[in-house]
């Protein structure tokens, strides 16, 4: 394999990063001026690697070709998924983002900088096929997420959040580290492919330790219970464009690495990891459950929220079947356009000394005070709580499915039931938009950009969405089915 | 390919629900009453060419444009009726909102063309994943006409209403995820036909009964219905008497009977004991009530229970009798709550004490609320008599025990309809602001009328709602007939004896002579 193939098929990564290396040499010479600049190029940078992903989506049929480096990287029809989900919503994200920081003038040019590095990160966690490479990633991604968690430094939640954020994700990355090296020492090999060929022959316990030991860290990455502590705190504090952010493309990241990790490298343990995916998928969605019903701030509840989504998608990985993984993929692409929407209506709320509003007090009565946002958020949060006729109903009904075709019919019945609690606070959103009189006063207009994100995400989440289930259910078919042409 | 009449009757509201939201007060309310009065056009129009005896399923449309269920929507006589009722409400609904809701009136009209959508949509959904996002969605706009023009607890009248039937229905999705996987298909009258495992059915039918029970609403799940009635507006609880309870009628005999008949025949003596338990409790509940909302809700309950024992007596009788009393419940009971709310939006009050003597300032309104209270007793000539009659008649045939039981439900029905009446329109008129109020106006005449005028057609001549699902009940009576009851009021026909009961038998031939000698 040619040199300049790898680097075709990496393309992504590598636009991204040397658009990220001029713009930080631009942060630093054009200082805060630059910064609109800076973001409008991310921006652009971003949805140009979304679109070089779809290049590559199509052309994925031939497995080989799409190996790089020598196997340390596969852009296959999975993480061309995958990584159009992370470029498109990191990009959404960063349109919505200046406002927010807007008349404090905290809003820098490292900003977007950290965003596009911790875009590479995210595609090579979702494309990497060797240990290695896919610890490189995930590091590359968390180090700027500490970052950007604390990038408010006047503000000390911020900072609080920044640094649980950096120790909590340390140990968690320290965590996958051991167990990697425990998989490494009884497989003899980080590569993928070499780890499962050996774990045919021999399955000794010491890598079933490591197995759990990788398993539990990417838990954390991705928030699910019972590694789910830091979740609550750190999108409270951060900054909200940030959690944003956080919400949507780096969960779909270290979903993506999660579901790649347990259908790649242990397709053949299926039986040794499936009782920890039931275990963390069901936990998940009761504690988020329960734990936002007590909420009054709004990012809090939304972080429970978070931690409940995760529950239903790791049901599809339960299922262990393509269909599984393809039910999780769809549920993730949904949960992407319901979290960017969500944080964006809440980006939208500010009173007019131009302070953000983000308690359930801020909203009441909001449906007299702005009745398109309301019912905007109306229409996300019923498809959050997977209510028909909203779009994510199809997300939960593909994981379901996929669990009761592969025989986990008490894990979907408990699950689906379980689901009922956590439609008690979405509910609680709408009642306090809906039917309480309105308390504070909440500025009128927002801006073009912040409608547009709006609109799209409600839009797809909305009952027209179900005319892209016959699209979306190939793509993600065809993505699940790269790794049973891996195994 | 037929014109899509159905598809049709979704599309004009649904669009009228989206013109609503952006038009002021009077717009919005003219725009629903002429998008709910042309699908009740429509609604005739179906029923006028719909073939009586003709192909079970009519009306078809089928289109593959979701992946893993197809839109497929088509009508039998049971549905064809039951959508006549939903469009014959509707345009009633939207009447007796015009002057009693005031805010936010394009949402709320919005709000009720969305119901109208998505009722219309359960019952011609052939298609079973499209049933069920008819048949969940439902809960959206009526959650949002409870909790925003309800009444002062509509909040958590609201929320009892949404979480109690979304935790019945969540399950009822895993058992169809799971039929479907068996039977390989979505398709509803495929799936008719498909013999599930009597093992797997008793698990299938507790599933939807979850559902069912719920919607219906069955003792002892029935306790949110009393609560969003009497919150709701006027108009919210002509629908949700008039339409919703009857989802889970319309469920059992469109999943549970069918596509379970052994389970149904397994877990019938629950259905009855619910049932009977129902009828006998929630009628001493409605005789003791100071609300004259709740007191329909609980005779609700108890009239909806006389629909279950029909449905689970397994034979054609009762199936019939338990929709005749669906459709005229739906009628009486939606009319009943307009009689309320009349004199509601004139006192501001549903406590029955503070009325009186109606009759002699409001003689019109009490001649129409004479009507329907003796239909909702079961009068004959009204349209409940029918149904409960057919219904009562059919479970005799099962159990003679549990009709005795059912029956007092008849009695009890008159005594708390009866007492109502007397104190809301007889006596003395002992309040003065009561006394003053105004005879029905117009649009009041518009309401009523036309639903006194179908429970007297119903009472009079059933025939014409009887004909059109008669095939489709006796095809679901076939369906069903392999696991039916034996009848414990059979009485098996002995042979005759040869004598009269106080004949003596003579011992011997000689003494009989002997006898004759003297």
């Amino acid at each position: 394999m040619s040199y300049a193939t790898s680097l075709y098929l990496t393309g992504a990564e590598v636009g991204l990063s040397l658009t990220g290396l001029v713009l930080l040499l631009v942060a630093a010479w054009g200082g805060s001026k630059s910064a609109r600049l800076v973001t409008i190029v991310s921006v652009a940078a971003l949805i140009g690697a979304a679109i070089f992903s779809v290049g590559l989506f199509d052309r994925a049929g031939s497995e080989v070709a799409g190996r790089a480096f020598g196997d340390l990287y596969r852009a296959d029809a999975f993480g061309s998924f995958a990584k159009i989900l992370i470029y498109l919503a990191a990009s959404a994200v960063l349109v919505v983002t200046p406002r927010f920081f807007g008349q404090s003038g905290s809003y820098r040019a490292e900003y977007p900088v950290l965003m596009v590095f911790n875009a590479v990160g995210m595609g090579m966690m979702v494309s990497a096929t060797d240990l290695m490479t896919l610890y490189i990633g995930l590091e590359m991604s968390s180090l700027s997420s500490y970052v950007l968690a604390s990038f408010l430094k006047q503000d000390d939640r911020s900072s609080e959040a920044g640094l649980k954020y950096f120790v909590l994700g340390a140990l968690a990355s320290g965590i996958i580290l051991y167990g990697i090296s425990l998989v490494y020492g009884f497989t003899g090999s980080t590569n993928y492919e070499g780890i499962r060929a050996a774990f045919t022959t021999s399955f000794p316990t010491g890598a079933l330790f490591g197995v759990v030991f990788v398993l539990a860290g990417l838990a954390f990455k991705v928030s699910a219970v019972p590694f789910h502590m830091w979740t609550p705190d750190v999108y409270e504090g951060a900054p909200t464009p940030v959690t944003a952010f956080f919400a949507s493309a780096p969960k779909v990241a270290a979903m993506g690495m999660l579901l790649r990790m347990a259908m790649d490298p242990f397709a053949g343990e299926v039986d040794a990891w499936r009782q920890i995916v039931i275990f963390a998928a069901l936990a998940s969605i009761v504690v988020g459950a329960l734990g936002a019903i007590g909420q009054q701030n709004l990012k809090r509840l939304l972080a429970y929220s978070s931690i409940n989504n995760v529950g239903f998608i790791l049901i599809g990985l339960a299922a262990a079947t393509p269909a599984g993984i393809a039910g999780a993929l769809t549920y993730l692409a949904i949960y992407v356009a319901m979290v960017v929407g969500s944080f964006t209506a809440l980006l939208m709320l500010r009173d007019p000394a131009d302070n953000n509003l983000e308690t359930f007090a801020d909203i009441s009565g909001l449906s007299t005070r702005r009745p398109a946002l309301a019912w905007s958020l109306l229409a996300l949060m019923f498809s959050l709580a997977g209510i028909p006729p909203l779009f994510g109903f199809w997300g939960k009904f593909v994981v379901f499915q996929a669990a009761v075709q592969a025989d986990l019919v008490p894990l979907a019945a408990i699950g689906i039931a379980a689901s009922v609690i956590g439609a008690f606070y979405y509910l609680k959103f709408i009642k306090v938009m809906f039917f309480d009189e309105p308390l504070r006063e909440v500025e009128a207009s927002s801006p073009v950009s912040h409608w547009a994100v709006l609109a799209i995400c409600v839009a797809v989440i909305s009952p027209l969405g179900y005319l892209l289930t016959i699209p979306l259910g190939e793509w993600t078919a065809q993505a699940a089915a790269s790794f049973v042409a891996a195994m | 390919m037929e014109f899509p009449i159905l598809s049709l009757m979704l599309a004009v509201p649904l669009v009228g629900a989206i013109a609503c939201l952006f038009l002021g007060a009077q717009n919005a309310r003219m725009t629903a009453l002429v998008a709910t009065l042309s699908n009740l056009a429509l609604g005739i129009v179906l029923w006028l060419n719909y073939d009586i005896g003709g192909a079970q399923w009519q009306f078809v449309e089928r289109a593959e444009i979701f992946a893993g269920f197809s839109y497929a929507l088509g009508i039998d006589g049971i549905a064809l009726m039951l959508i006549m009722l939903s469009v014959f409400l509707m345009p009633i609904c939207i009447l007796a909102s015009w002057d009693a809701i005031e805010k936010r009136v394009g949402e709320y009209m919005s709000a009720f063309l969305l119901m109208e959508v998505l009722m219309i949509g359960v019952f011609a959904a052939q298609d079973m994943f499209l049933f069920y996002i008819f048949f969940e969605a439902g809960l959206i706009p009526m959650y949002l006409i409870i909790g925003v023009w309800g009444g002062d607890n509509r909040i958590y009248a609201s929320y009892k209403f949404f979480l109690y039937t979304l935790l019945g229905s969540v399950l009822m999705l895993i058992a169809m995820m799971w039929m479907v996987n068996e039977a390989g298909t979505t398709d509803i009258p495929t799936l008719l036909n498909y013999d599930f495992e009597p093992q797997a059915q008793t698990w299938l039918w507790l599933a939807f009964f979850a559902s069912f029970a719920v919607k219906m609403p069955m003792w002892p799940v029935h306790t949110w219905l009393p609560d969003a009635h009497v919150q709701a507006p006027t108009a919210g609880s002509v629908i949700l008497a008039g339409v919703l309870l009857k989802l889970g009628g319309y469920g059992f005999i469109r999943f549970s009977l069918p596509m379970f008949p052994e389970a149904s025949e397994q877990f019938a003596w629950l259905v009855f004991i619910l049932s009977m338990v129902a009828v006998v409790y929630t009628s001493l509940v409605a005789l003791v009530q100071h609300d004259m909302k709740k007191l329909i809700a609980y005779s609700s309950v108890a009239h909806m229970a006389i629909v279950t024992v029909g449905l689970f007596a397994f034979n054609a009788q009762g199936i019939e009798g338990a929709m005749m009393v669906m459709l005229g419940h739906g009628l009486v009971s939606g009319a009943l709550f307009l009689c309320v709310g009349v004199i509601y939006d004139r006192l501001h009050t549903r406590e029955i004490a503070r009325y009186g003597g109606l009759a002699i300032n409001m003689p019109r309104y009490a001649l129409f609320f004479m009507l329907f209270t003796m239909a909702s007793v079961g009068l004959p000539g009204t349209s409940n008599f029918v149904g409960e009659f057919l219904a009562l008649a059919g479970i005799y045939q099962v159990s003679t025990f549990v009709t005795l039981v059912c029956t007092t439900g008849i009695i009890l029905g008159a005594a708390y309809m009866l007492y109502l009446y007397r104190r809301v329109a007889f006596g003395e008129q002992k309040n003065a602001d009561a006394a003053a109020m105004p005879d029905l106006n117009a649009r009041e005449w518009a309401m009523l009328a036309p639903i006194a005028a179908a429970v007297l057609w119903m009472g009079i001549y059933p025939e014409s709602f009887l004909a059109p699902m008669r095939q489709d009940i006796a095809a679901l009576e076939a369906r069903i007939a392999r696991a039916a009851p034996d009848y414990d009021a059979d009485n098996v026909i002995g042979t005759p004896r040869e004598h009269n009961a106080n004949f003596v038998a003579p011992a011997h031939g000689e003494e009989h002579d002997a006898e004759g000698a003297h």
